[in-house]
Protein backbone atom coordinates (compact mmCIF):
# COMPACT_ATOMS: atom_id res chain seq x y z
CA UNK A 1 0.00 0.00 0.00
CA UNK A 2 1.35 3.41 -1.02
CA UNK A 3 1.67 5.97 1.77
CA UNK A 4 -0.18 9.30 1.79
CA UNK A 5 2.82 11.27 0.59
CA UNK A 6 3.43 8.97 -2.38
CA UNK A 7 -0.22 9.13 -3.44
CA UNK A 8 -0.25 12.92 -3.22
CA UNK A 9 2.99 13.23 -5.16
CA UNK A 10 1.32 11.39 -8.04
CA UNK A 11 -1.21 14.23 -8.47
CA UNK A 12 0.80 17.26 -9.65
CA UNK A 13 -1.97 19.82 -9.01
CA UNK A 14 -2.04 19.06 -5.29
CA UNK A 15 1.29 20.89 -5.01
CA UNK A 16 -0.24 24.08 -6.27
CA UNK A 17 -0.70 27.26 -4.28
CA UNK A 18 -3.99 29.15 -4.50
CA UNK A 19 -4.29 32.66 -3.12
CA UNK A 20 -0.92 32.23 -1.45
CA UNK A 21 -2.03 29.08 0.39
CA UNK A 22 -1.49 25.40 -0.37
CA UNK A 23 -4.43 24.16 -2.37
CA UNK A 24 -6.95 22.11 -0.42
CA UNK A 25 -9.04 20.46 -3.10
CA UNK A 26 -12.44 19.51 -1.71
CA UNK A 27 -14.41 19.71 -4.96
CA UNK A 28 -13.96 16.13 -6.06
CA UNK A 29 -17.67 15.56 -6.67
CA UNK A 30 -17.46 18.23 -9.39
CA UNK A 31 -14.36 16.71 -10.94
CA UNK A 32 -11.44 14.67 -9.67
CA UNK A 33 -7.80 15.55 -10.18
CA UNK A 34 -5.64 13.56 -12.57
CA UNK A 35 -2.61 11.46 -11.69
CA UNK A 36 0.64 11.99 -13.61
CA UNK A 37 0.18 8.57 -15.20
CA UNK A 38 -3.03 9.73 -16.93
CA UNK A 39 -1.58 13.10 -17.96
CA UNK A 40 1.54 11.43 -19.38
CA UNK A 41 -0.42 8.72 -21.16
CA UNK A 42 -2.60 11.27 -22.98
CA UNK A 43 0.42 13.41 -23.77
CA UNK A 44 2.33 10.40 -25.14
CA UNK A 45 -0.62 9.26 -27.18
CA UNK A 46 -0.94 12.68 -28.79
CA UNK A 47 2.83 13.04 -29.32
CA UNK A 48 3.64 9.53 -30.52
CA UNK A 49 0.55 7.52 -31.40
CA UNK A 50 -2.16 9.85 -32.68
CA UNK A 51 -4.22 8.67 -35.68
CA UNK A 52 -7.89 8.11 -36.48
CA UNK A 53 -9.29 4.68 -35.77
CA UNK A 54 -11.20 1.95 -37.61
CA UNK A 55 -10.47 3.25 -41.10
CA UNK A 56 -6.78 3.30 -41.73
CA UNK A 57 -4.53 0.53 -42.96
CA UNK A 58 -1.45 2.39 -41.89
CA UNK A 59 0.60 1.56 -38.86
CA UNK A 60 -0.47 4.43 -36.59
CA UNK A 61 -4.16 3.97 -37.33
CA UNK A 62 -4.03 0.26 -36.58
CA UNK A 63 -2.25 0.89 -33.30
CA UNK A 64 -4.68 3.66 -32.32
CA UNK A 65 -7.58 1.33 -33.09
CA UNK A 66 -5.99 -1.30 -30.90
CA UNK A 67 -5.51 1.21 -28.06
CA UNK A 68 -9.15 2.34 -28.34
CA UNK A 69 -10.45 -1.24 -28.33
CA UNK A 70 -8.25 -2.11 -25.38
CA UNK A 71 -9.75 0.82 -23.48
CA UNK A 72 -13.18 -0.65 -24.12
CA UNK A 73 -12.08 -4.05 -22.81
CA UNK A 74 -10.54 -2.39 -19.78
CA UNK A 75 -13.82 -0.58 -18.95
CA UNK A 76 -15.83 -3.78 -19.50
CA UNK A 77 -13.61 -5.61 -17.04
CA UNK A 78 -13.65 -2.68 -14.60
CA UNK A 79 -17.44 -2.80 -14.15
CA UNK A 80 -17.69 -6.53 -14.91
CA UNK A 81 -19.77 -6.30 -18.08
CA UNK A 82 -20.43 -9.60 -19.81
CA UNK A 83 -18.83 -8.45 -23.06
CA UNK A 84 -16.89 -5.53 -24.52
CA UNK A 85 -19.81 -4.88 -26.89
CA UNK A 86 -21.87 -3.68 -23.95
CA UNK A 87 -19.57 -0.65 -23.47
CA UNK A 88 -20.39 2.46 -25.50
CA UNK A 89 -18.10 5.46 -25.34
CA UNK A 90 -19.89 8.79 -25.03
CA UNK A 91 -19.04 12.33 -23.88
CA UNK A 92 -20.11 11.76 -20.30
CA UNK A 93 -22.86 10.48 -18.01
CA UNK A 94 -25.24 13.19 -19.28
CA UNK A 95 -24.91 12.10 -22.90
CA UNK A 96 -25.30 8.46 -21.87
CA UNK A 97 -28.63 9.18 -20.13
CA UNK A 98 -29.84 11.22 -23.11
CA UNK A 99 -28.87 8.34 -25.40
CA UNK A 100 -30.90 5.84 -23.37
CA UNK A 101 -33.87 8.19 -22.94
CA UNK A 102 -34.02 8.80 -26.71
CA UNK A 103 -32.97 5.51 -28.20
CA UNK A 104 -34.54 3.19 -25.63
CA UNK A 105 -37.16 5.31 -23.86
CA UNK A 106 -38.86 6.81 -26.90
CA UNK A 107 -39.96 3.43 -28.33
CA UNK A 108 -40.79 2.02 -24.93
CA UNK A 109 -42.96 4.78 -23.50
CA UNK A 110 -46.53 5.70 -24.24
CA UNK A 111 -49.22 8.05 -22.90
CA UNK A 112 -49.80 7.52 -19.18
CA UNK A 113 -46.64 5.43 -18.65
CA UNK A 114 -44.49 6.31 -15.68
CA UNK A 115 -40.74 6.83 -15.38
CA UNK A 116 -39.52 6.46 -11.80
CA UNK A 117 -36.71 8.69 -10.57
CA UNK A 118 -35.91 9.90 -7.04
CA UNK A 119 -36.01 13.29 -5.35
CA UNK A 120 -32.21 13.22 -5.06
CA UNK A 121 -31.45 13.10 -8.79
CA UNK A 122 -28.97 15.35 -10.54
CA UNK A 123 -30.69 17.41 -13.26
CA UNK A 124 -28.94 15.13 -15.78
CA UNK A 125 -31.19 12.27 -14.66
CA UNK A 126 -34.38 14.36 -14.61
CA UNK A 127 -34.39 16.58 -17.68
CA UNK A 128 -33.69 13.92 -20.38
CA UNK A 129 -36.66 11.93 -19.01
CA UNK A 130 -38.88 15.03 -18.93
CA UNK A 131 -38.01 15.72 -22.57
CA UNK A 132 -38.95 12.15 -23.54
CA UNK A 133 -42.05 12.30 -21.34
CA UNK A 134 -43.16 15.43 -23.23
CA UNK A 135 -42.75 13.63 -26.54
CA UNK A 136 -44.43 10.37 -25.51
CA UNK A 137 -47.07 11.50 -23.01
CA UNK A 138 -45.35 9.58 -20.20
CA UNK A 139 -44.87 11.06 -16.72
CA UNK A 140 -41.78 11.43 -14.52
CA UNK A 141 -42.59 10.25 -10.99
CA UNK A 142 -40.20 11.10 -8.14
CA UNK A 143 -39.65 8.65 -5.27
CA UNK A 144 -39.57 10.47 -1.92
CA UNK A 145 -36.49 10.68 0.27
CA UNK A 146 -36.22 10.88 4.05
CA UNK A 147 -34.99 13.91 6.01
CA UNK A 148 -31.65 12.13 6.41
CA UNK A 149 -31.27 12.00 2.65
CA UNK A 150 -31.99 8.31 2.05
CA UNK A 151 -34.47 6.90 -0.42
CA UNK A 152 -37.81 6.23 1.30
CA UNK A 153 -38.08 2.54 0.48
CA UNK A 154 -41.75 2.39 1.45
CA UNK A 155 -42.52 5.15 -1.02
CA UNK A 156 -40.34 3.37 -3.58
CA UNK A 157 -42.46 0.22 -3.30
CA UNK A 158 -45.67 2.24 -3.29
CA UNK A 159 -44.74 4.09 -6.50
CA UNK A 160 -44.20 0.90 -8.51
CA UNK A 161 -47.33 -0.04 -10.42
CA UNK A 162 -48.47 -1.46 -13.76
CA UNK A 163 -47.84 1.92 -15.44
CA UNK A 164 -44.17 1.96 -14.37
CA UNK A 165 -42.22 1.36 -17.57
CA UNK A 166 -38.77 2.66 -16.70
CA UNK A 167 -36.72 3.46 -13.59
CA UNK A 168 -33.63 5.68 -13.51
CA UNK A 169 -31.91 6.63 -10.29
CA UNK A 170 -28.64 7.68 -8.83
CA UNK A 171 -26.20 5.13 -7.37
CA UNK A 172 -24.50 7.74 -5.17
CA UNK A 173 -25.96 11.23 -4.60
CA UNK A 174 -23.74 14.09 -5.81
CA UNK A 175 -25.19 16.59 -3.35
CA UNK A 176 -25.45 14.42 -0.22
CA UNK A 177 -23.04 11.54 -0.71
CA UNK A 178 -25.77 8.97 0.02
CA UNK A 179 -25.00 5.47 -1.29
CA UNK A 180 -28.35 4.03 -2.36
CA UNK A 181 -29.30 0.37 -1.87
CA UNK A 182 -29.16 -0.04 -5.65
CA UNK A 183 -28.95 -3.82 -5.78
CA UNK A 184 -32.06 -4.33 -3.65
CA UNK A 185 -34.00 -1.69 -5.56
CA UNK A 186 -32.98 -3.11 -8.94
CA UNK A 187 -33.97 -6.60 -7.79
CA UNK A 188 -37.42 -5.33 -6.88
CA UNK A 189 -37.83 -3.49 -10.21
CA UNK A 190 -36.56 -6.39 -12.28
CA UNK A 191 -39.03 -8.75 -10.58
CA UNK A 192 -41.68 -6.59 -12.27
CA UNK A 193 -39.73 -6.53 -15.56
CA UNK A 194 -39.06 -2.80 -15.29
CA UNK A 195 -35.87 -1.68 -17.08
CA UNK A 196 -33.42 0.18 -14.82
CA UNK A 197 -30.77 2.78 -15.54
CA UNK A 198 -28.32 3.49 -12.74
CA UNK A 199 -26.48 6.85 -12.74
CA UNK A 200 -23.02 5.95 -11.46
CA UNK A 201 -21.34 9.34 -12.02
CA UNK A 202 -20.57 9.76 -8.30
CA UNK A 203 -20.08 6.08 -7.52
CA UNK A 204 -17.22 5.01 -9.79
CA UNK A 205 -14.57 7.14 -8.06
CA UNK A 206 -15.32 5.73 -4.63
CA UNK A 207 -16.19 2.04 -4.86
CA UNK A 208 -16.02 -1.06 -7.02
CA UNK A 209 -18.93 -1.38 -9.45
CA UNK A 210 -20.16 -4.74 -10.68
CA UNK A 211 -22.99 -4.28 -13.18
CA UNK A 212 -23.86 -7.98 -13.36
CA UNK A 213 -24.17 -8.23 -9.61
CA UNK A 214 -26.22 -5.01 -9.50
CA UNK A 215 -28.45 -6.39 -12.23
CA UNK A 216 -29.14 -3.02 -13.89
CA UNK A 217 -29.90 -2.74 -17.61
CA UNK A 218 -27.92 0.45 -18.09
CA UNK A 219 -25.10 2.04 -16.08
CA UNK A 220 -23.60 5.42 -16.90
CA UNK A 221 -20.56 7.35 -15.71
CA UNK A 222 -18.08 10.08 -16.66
CA UNK A 223 -14.35 9.55 -16.92
CA UNK A 224 -13.51 12.91 -15.30
CA UNK A 225 -14.99 11.82 -11.98
CA UNK A 226 -12.76 8.75 -12.10
CA UNK A 227 -9.41 10.58 -12.33
CA UNK A 228 -9.55 10.43 -16.14
CA UNK A 229 -10.00 13.14 -18.79
CA UNK A 230 -13.20 15.12 -19.33
CA UNK A 231 -15.34 14.86 -22.45
CA UNK A 232 -15.28 11.09 -22.06
CA UNK A 233 -17.88 8.81 -20.58
CA UNK A 234 -19.36 5.36 -20.60
CA UNK A 235 -22.74 3.84 -21.24
CA UNK A 236 -23.04 0.22 -20.24
CA UNK A 237 -26.11 -1.51 -21.63
CA UNK A 238 -27.18 -5.15 -21.69
CA UNK A 239 -26.46 -6.50 -25.13
CA UNK A 240 -29.97 -7.82 -25.80
CA UNK A 241 -31.34 -4.28 -25.23
CA UNK A 242 -28.63 -2.39 -27.11
CA UNK A 243 -28.95 -4.66 -30.14
CA UNK A 244 -32.62 -3.71 -30.50
CA UNK A 245 -32.13 0.03 -30.00
CA UNK A 246 -32.07 2.41 -32.99
CA UNK A 247 -29.08 4.74 -33.47
CA UNK A 248 -28.93 7.92 -31.38
CA UNK A 249 -26.88 9.94 -33.83
CA UNK A 250 -26.05 9.28 -37.47
CA UNK A 251 -22.68 9.63 -39.12
CA UNK A 252 -19.50 7.83 -40.00
CA UNK A 253 -18.36 4.64 -38.31
CA UNK A 254 -21.85 3.55 -37.23
CA UNK A 255 -23.05 2.28 -40.65
CA UNK A 256 -22.77 -0.92 -42.65
CA UNK A 257 -23.92 0.32 -46.06
CA UNK A 258 -25.09 3.81 -46.95
CA UNK A 259 -27.17 4.54 -50.02
CA UNK A 260 -29.86 7.07 -50.82
CA UNK A 261 -32.34 4.21 -50.90
CA UNK A 262 -31.55 3.34 -47.30
CA UNK A 263 -28.78 2.76 -44.80
CA UNK A 264 -28.02 -0.19 -42.56
CA UNK A 265 -26.37 0.16 -39.20
CA UNK A 266 -23.63 -1.71 -37.43
CA UNK A 267 -24.12 -3.71 -34.28
CA UNK A 268 -23.46 -2.11 -30.88
CA UNK A 269 -21.24 -0.57 -29.70
CA UNK A 270 -20.32 1.02 -33.08
CA UNK A 271 -24.00 1.76 -33.86
CA UNK A 272 -23.97 4.33 -31.05
CA UNK A 273 -20.58 5.89 -31.76
CA UNK A 274 -21.14 8.09 -34.79
CA UNK A 275 -18.15 10.11 -35.95
CA UNK A 276 -14.59 10.13 -34.70
CA UNK A 277 -14.73 9.38 -30.99
CA UNK A 278 -12.63 10.79 -28.17
CA UNK A 279 -9.68 8.46 -28.79
CA UNK A 280 -7.18 10.11 -26.44
CA UNK A 281 -9.99 10.27 -23.87
CA UNK A 282 -10.51 6.52 -24.06
CA UNK A 283 -6.78 5.91 -23.74
CA UNK A 284 -6.64 8.28 -20.74
CA UNK A 285 -9.63 6.61 -19.09
CA UNK A 286 -7.93 3.25 -19.37
CA UNK A 287 -4.87 4.64 -17.61
CA UNK A 288 -7.07 6.10 -14.85
CA UNK A 289 -8.70 2.70 -14.33
CA UNK A 290 -5.27 1.09 -14.15
CA UNK A 291 -4.35 3.66 -11.52
CA UNK A 292 -7.29 2.94 -9.20
CA UNK A 293 -6.96 -0.80 -9.76
CA UNK A 294 -3.36 -0.60 -8.65
CA UNK A 295 -4.28 1.40 -5.57
CA UNK A 296 -7.09 -1.05 -4.83
CA UNK A 297 -10.67 -0.40 -3.76
CA UNK A 298 -10.12 -1.80 -0.31
CA UNK A 299 -7.40 0.78 0.34
CA UNK A 300 -9.41 3.59 -1.23
CA UNK A 301 -12.50 2.82 0.83
CA UNK A 302 -10.45 2.58 4.00
CA UNK A 303 -8.86 6.02 3.48
CA UNK A 304 -12.14 7.61 2.44
CA UNK A 305 -14.21 6.25 5.28
CA UNK A 306 -11.71 7.54 7.84
CA UNK A 307 -11.72 10.96 6.11
CA UNK A 308 -15.52 11.01 6.15
CA UNK A 309 -15.71 10.06 9.82
CA UNK A 310 -13.12 12.61 10.85
CA UNK A 311 -14.69 15.41 8.80
CA UNK A 312 -18.20 14.60 10.06
CA UNK A 313 -16.99 14.72 13.65
CA UNK A 314 -15.06 17.97 13.16
CA UNK A 315 -17.82 19.83 11.33
CA UNK A 316 -20.52 18.58 13.69
CA UNK A 317 -18.73 20.38 16.52
CA UNK A 318 -19.22 23.80 14.86
CA UNK A 319 -22.42 25.12 16.50
CA UNK A 320 -23.61 27.29 13.60
CA UNK A 321 -23.12 24.50 11.05
CA UNK A 322 -25.72 21.97 10.00
CA UNK A 323 -24.77 18.90 7.98
CA UNK A 324 -27.29 18.16 5.22
CA UNK A 325 -27.51 14.46 4.41
CA UNK A 326 -26.96 11.97 7.18
CA UNK A 327 -27.42 8.68 5.38
CA UNK A 328 -26.01 5.58 7.02
CA UNK A 329 -23.97 4.76 3.92
CA UNK A 330 -22.09 7.68 2.40
CA UNK A 331 -19.07 8.47 0.26
CA UNK A 332 -16.87 11.28 1.69
CA UNK A 333 -19.16 14.16 0.72
CA UNK A 334 -20.26 16.72 3.30
CA UNK A 335 -22.99 19.16 2.37
CA UNK A 336 -23.81 21.79 4.97
CA UNK A 337 -25.42 25.11 5.70
CA UNK A 338 -24.39 27.77 8.22
CA UNK A 339 -26.66 29.95 10.30
CA UNK A 340 -25.81 33.41 8.95
CA UNK A 341 -23.40 32.82 6.11
CA UNK A 342 -24.83 31.89 2.74
CA UNK A 343 -23.02 29.05 0.89
CA UNK A 344 -21.59 31.46 -1.70
CA UNK A 345 -20.09 33.61 1.01
CA UNK A 346 -18.72 30.51 2.71
CA UNK A 347 -17.13 29.34 -0.55
CA UNK A 348 -15.55 32.75 -1.24
CA UNK A 349 -14.06 32.90 2.25
CA UNK A 350 -12.80 29.29 2.03
CA UNK A 351 -11.26 30.12 -1.36
CA UNK A 352 -9.31 32.95 0.28
CA UNK A 353 -7.75 30.22 2.44
CA UNK A 354 -6.93 28.07 -0.60
CA UNK A 355 -9.82 25.67 0.03
CA UNK A 356 -11.87 24.72 -3.04
CA UNK A 357 -15.48 23.71 -2.33
CA UNK A 358 -18.70 23.94 -4.28
CA UNK A 359 -21.60 26.18 -3.30
CA UNK A 360 -25.07 26.23 -4.78
CA UNK A 361 -27.83 23.82 -5.69
CA UNK A 362 -25.47 21.17 -7.11
CA UNK A 363 -27.68 20.71 -10.18
CA UNK A 364 -30.28 19.19 -7.87
CA UNK A 365 -32.91 21.90 -7.42
CA UNK A 366 -35.76 19.48 -6.58
CA UNK A 367 -33.58 17.99 -3.84
CA UNK A 368 -32.81 21.42 -2.38
CA UNK A 369 -36.52 22.21 -2.38
CA UNK A 370 -37.31 18.90 -0.66
CA UNK A 371 -34.73 19.61 2.04
CA UNK A 372 -35.96 23.18 2.50
CA UNK A 373 -32.69 24.88 1.60
CA UNK A 374 -31.87 27.07 -1.39
CA UNK A 375 -28.24 26.02 -1.53
CA UNK A 376 -25.54 24.22 0.43
CA UNK A 377 -21.77 24.30 0.67
CA UNK A 378 -20.29 20.96 -0.32
CA UNK A 379 -16.89 19.62 0.65
CA UNK A 380 -16.26 16.45 -1.33
CA UNK A 381 -13.16 14.41 -0.69
CA UNK A 382 -11.10 11.75 -2.38
CA UNK A 383 -8.42 9.29 -1.29
CA UNK A 384 -5.66 11.88 -1.89
CA UNK A 385 -7.08 14.27 0.70
CA UNK A 386 -5.67 14.25 4.21
CA UNK A 387 -6.73 14.85 7.78
CA UNK A 388 -4.67 18.07 8.00
CA UNK A 389 -6.79 19.51 5.23
CA UNK A 390 -9.95 18.81 7.19
CA UNK A 391 -8.40 20.68 10.12
CA UNK A 392 -7.76 23.62 7.78
CA UNK A 393 -11.38 23.49 6.64
CA UNK A 394 -12.51 23.45 10.25
CA UNK A 395 -10.35 26.49 11.06
CA UNK A 396 -11.60 28.36 7.99
CA UNK A 397 -15.23 27.64 8.84
CA UNK A 398 -14.68 29.05 12.31
CA UNK A 399 -13.34 32.17 10.61
CA UNK A 400 -16.53 32.33 8.51
CA UNK A 401 -18.58 32.20 11.70
CA UNK A 402 -16.50 35.03 13.11
CA UNK A 403 -17.01 37.29 10.09
CA UNK A 404 -20.74 36.65 10.03
CA UNK A 405 -21.11 36.87 13.81
CA UNK A 406 -22.62 33.40 14.33
CA UNK B 1 -6.48 36.60 -3.25
CA UNK B 2 -7.69 40.10 -2.66
CA UNK B 3 -8.32 41.02 0.92
CA UNK B 4 -11.62 39.62 2.13
CA UNK B 5 -12.26 42.75 4.15
CA UNK B 6 -12.76 44.55 0.81
CA UNK B 7 -15.72 42.28 0.23
CA UNK B 8 -17.24 41.75 3.64
CA UNK B 9 -17.26 45.32 4.96
CA UNK B 10 -19.35 46.30 7.95
CA UNK B 11 -21.90 48.04 5.72
CA UNK B 12 -22.42 44.89 3.66
CA UNK B 13 -22.70 42.64 6.70
CA UNK B 14 -25.20 45.03 8.27
CA UNK B 15 -27.42 45.17 5.17
CA UNK B 16 -27.15 41.37 4.92
CA UNK B 17 -28.26 40.89 8.48
CA UNK B 18 -31.09 43.43 8.34
CA UNK B 19 -32.02 44.12 4.73
CA UNK B 20 -33.96 47.40 4.36
CA UNK B 21 -37.28 47.42 2.51
CA UNK B 22 -37.41 43.63 2.22
CA UNK B 23 -41.15 43.23 2.84
CA UNK B 24 -42.84 42.90 -0.55
CA UNK B 25 -44.51 46.20 -1.44
CA UNK B 26 -48.29 46.09 -1.44
CA UNK B 27 -49.88 47.58 -3.45
CA UNK B 28 -47.33 47.79 -6.24
CA UNK B 29 -47.42 48.83 -9.87
CA UNK B 30 -44.78 46.44 -11.08
CA UNK B 31 -42.53 43.60 -10.02
CA UNK B 32 -39.72 41.49 -11.42
CA UNK B 33 -37.89 38.38 -10.28
CA UNK B 34 -34.14 38.20 -10.49
CA UNK B 35 -32.60 34.76 -10.96
CA UNK B 36 -29.01 33.70 -11.14
CA UNK B 37 -29.39 30.25 -12.70
CA UNK B 38 -25.76 29.35 -12.02
CA UNK B 39 -25.90 29.68 -8.26
CA UNK B 40 -29.63 29.77 -7.51
CA UNK B 41 -29.82 33.28 -6.03
CA UNK B 42 -33.39 34.52 -6.22
CA UNK B 43 -34.95 37.89 -5.48
CA UNK B 44 -38.10 39.85 -6.18
CA UNK B 45 -38.22 43.61 -6.69
CA UNK B 46 -41.57 45.40 -6.29
CA UNK B 47 -42.01 48.98 -7.44
CA UNK B 48 -44.78 51.55 -7.00
CA UNK B 49 -44.28 54.33 -9.51
CA UNK B 50 -45.98 56.96 -11.59
CA UNK B 51 -44.70 57.92 -15.01
CA UNK B 52 -42.12 60.21 -13.48
CA UNK B 53 -41.62 59.12 -9.86
CA UNK B 54 -40.53 55.92 -8.08
CA UNK B 55 -42.59 56.31 -4.94
CA UNK B 56 -41.60 53.08 -3.21
CA UNK B 57 -39.55 49.95 -3.81
CA UNK B 58 -38.89 46.65 -2.06
CA UNK B 59 -36.36 43.88 -2.63
CA UNK B 60 -36.81 40.44 -1.09
CA UNK B 61 -33.69 38.29 -1.57
CA UNK B 62 -32.96 34.62 -1.03
CA UNK B 63 -29.25 34.61 -1.64
CA UNK B 64 -25.77 35.43 -0.44
CA UNK B 65 -24.62 38.44 1.59
CA UNK B 66 -23.54 40.31 -1.53
CA UNK B 67 -26.88 39.96 -3.32
CA UNK B 68 -28.88 40.75 -0.17
CA UNK B 69 -26.78 43.80 0.66
CA UNK B 70 -26.82 45.08 -2.90
CA UNK B 71 -30.62 44.81 -3.08
CA UNK B 72 -31.03 46.45 0.29
CA UNK B 73 -28.68 49.33 -0.53
CA UNK B 74 -30.41 49.76 -3.87
CA UNK B 75 -33.82 50.29 -2.27
CA UNK B 76 -32.44 52.99 0.04
CA UNK B 77 -30.85 54.77 -2.90
CA UNK B 78 -33.72 54.83 -5.39
CA UNK B 79 -36.81 55.26 -3.24
CA UNK B 80 -38.56 58.59 -3.82
CA UNK B 81 -36.36 59.45 -6.79
CA UNK B 82 -37.47 60.66 -10.24
CA UNK B 83 -37.52 57.81 -12.77
CA UNK B 84 -34.90 59.60 -14.87
CA UNK B 85 -32.68 59.77 -11.79
CA UNK B 86 -33.28 56.05 -11.02
CA UNK B 87 -32.32 55.13 -14.58
CA UNK B 88 -29.13 57.15 -14.24
CA UNK B 89 -28.33 55.37 -10.94
CA UNK B 90 -28.88 51.96 -12.55
CA UNK B 91 -26.42 52.80 -15.33
CA UNK B 92 -23.88 54.26 -12.91
CA UNK B 93 -24.07 51.20 -10.68
CA UNK B 94 -23.54 48.83 -13.58
CA UNK B 95 -20.49 50.86 -14.55
CA UNK B 96 -19.32 50.93 -10.95
CA UNK B 97 -19.46 47.13 -10.68
CA UNK B 98 -18.59 45.98 -14.17
CA UNK B 99 -17.06 48.95 -16.04
CA UNK B 100 -13.58 48.52 -17.47
CA UNK B 101 -12.07 51.41 -15.52
CA UNK B 102 -11.47 51.09 -11.82
CA UNK B 103 -13.91 53.58 -10.26
CA UNK B 104 -12.96 56.26 -7.76
CA UNK B 105 -14.73 55.96 -4.45
CA UNK B 106 -17.12 58.89 -4.14
CA UNK B 107 -19.26 58.49 -1.04
CA UNK B 108 -21.50 61.45 -1.90
CA UNK B 109 -22.36 60.10 -5.33
CA UNK B 110 -22.26 56.39 -4.59
CA UNK B 111 -23.53 56.24 -1.03
CA UNK B 112 -23.46 52.74 0.49
CA UNK B 113 -22.93 51.24 -2.98
CA UNK B 114 -19.30 52.34 -2.60
CA UNK B 115 -18.98 49.41 -0.20
CA UNK B 116 -19.74 47.05 -3.06
CA UNK B 117 -16.84 48.26 -5.23
CA UNK B 118 -14.75 45.57 -3.52
CA UNK B 119 -16.75 42.92 -5.37
CA UNK B 120 -14.91 43.90 -8.57
CA UNK B 121 -11.93 41.97 -7.25
CA UNK B 122 -14.01 38.79 -6.96
CA UNK B 123 -15.15 38.07 -10.53
CA UNK B 124 -17.24 35.06 -9.47
CA UNK B 125 -19.34 37.33 -7.28
CA UNK B 126 -20.03 40.39 -9.47
CA UNK B 127 -23.33 38.97 -10.71
CA UNK B 128 -24.48 38.65 -7.10
CA UNK B 129 -24.13 42.43 -6.80
CA UNK B 130 -25.79 43.35 -10.11
CA UNK B 131 -28.82 41.04 -9.84
CA UNK B 132 -31.11 43.38 -7.87
CA UNK B 133 -30.33 46.27 -10.21
CA UNK B 134 -31.20 44.20 -13.27
CA UNK B 135 -34.48 43.23 -11.60
CA UNK B 136 -35.27 46.87 -10.77
CA UNK B 137 -34.66 47.82 -14.39
CA UNK B 138 -36.95 44.98 -15.53
CA UNK B 139 -39.71 45.97 -13.07
CA UNK B 140 -39.68 49.56 -14.30
CA UNK B 141 -39.81 48.43 -17.92
CA UNK B 142 -42.75 46.12 -17.24
CA UNK B 143 -40.76 42.89 -17.69
CA UNK B 144 -41.37 40.29 -15.02
CA UNK B 145 -38.01 38.60 -15.03
CA UNK B 146 -34.33 39.44 -15.08
CA UNK B 147 -31.52 36.96 -15.30
CA UNK B 148 -27.78 37.30 -14.96
CA UNK B 149 -27.28 34.92 -17.89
Amino acid sequence: MKDEETIRSEFPILDKEVNGKSLVYFDNAATTQKPKAVINRISNFLSEENANIHRGVHHLSMNATKAYDEARSCVAKFINAESDNEIIFVRGATEAINLVANSFGKNLLDTGDEILVTEMEHHANIVPWQLIANKTGAKVIPIAITDDGEIDLKDFEAKINERTKMAAFVHVSNALGTVNPAKEMIHKLKSKNIPVLLDGAQAVGHQAVNVQELGCDFYVFSSHKLFGPDGMGVLYGKHNLLSKMPPYQGGGDMIEVVSFEGTTFREPPERFEAGTPNISGAVGLKEAINYVNELGWENIEKIESSLLNYATEKLSSIPSLKIIGKAKRKVPVLSFTMESAHPHDVATILDSKGIAVRAGHHCAQPLMKRLGVSATTRASMSFYNKVDEIDQLDEALKYVSKIFGD
Amino acid sequence: MEDLSDLYQEIILSHNKRPRNSDPLDPSTGQADGNNPLCGDKLTVHVRNTESLLEAVSCDTDGCAISRASGSIMTTMVEGKLITEVERLIEETKLLLTGEDEPEVDLVQQGDMAALIGVRKFPARIKCATLAWHALEAALRGNDEASTE
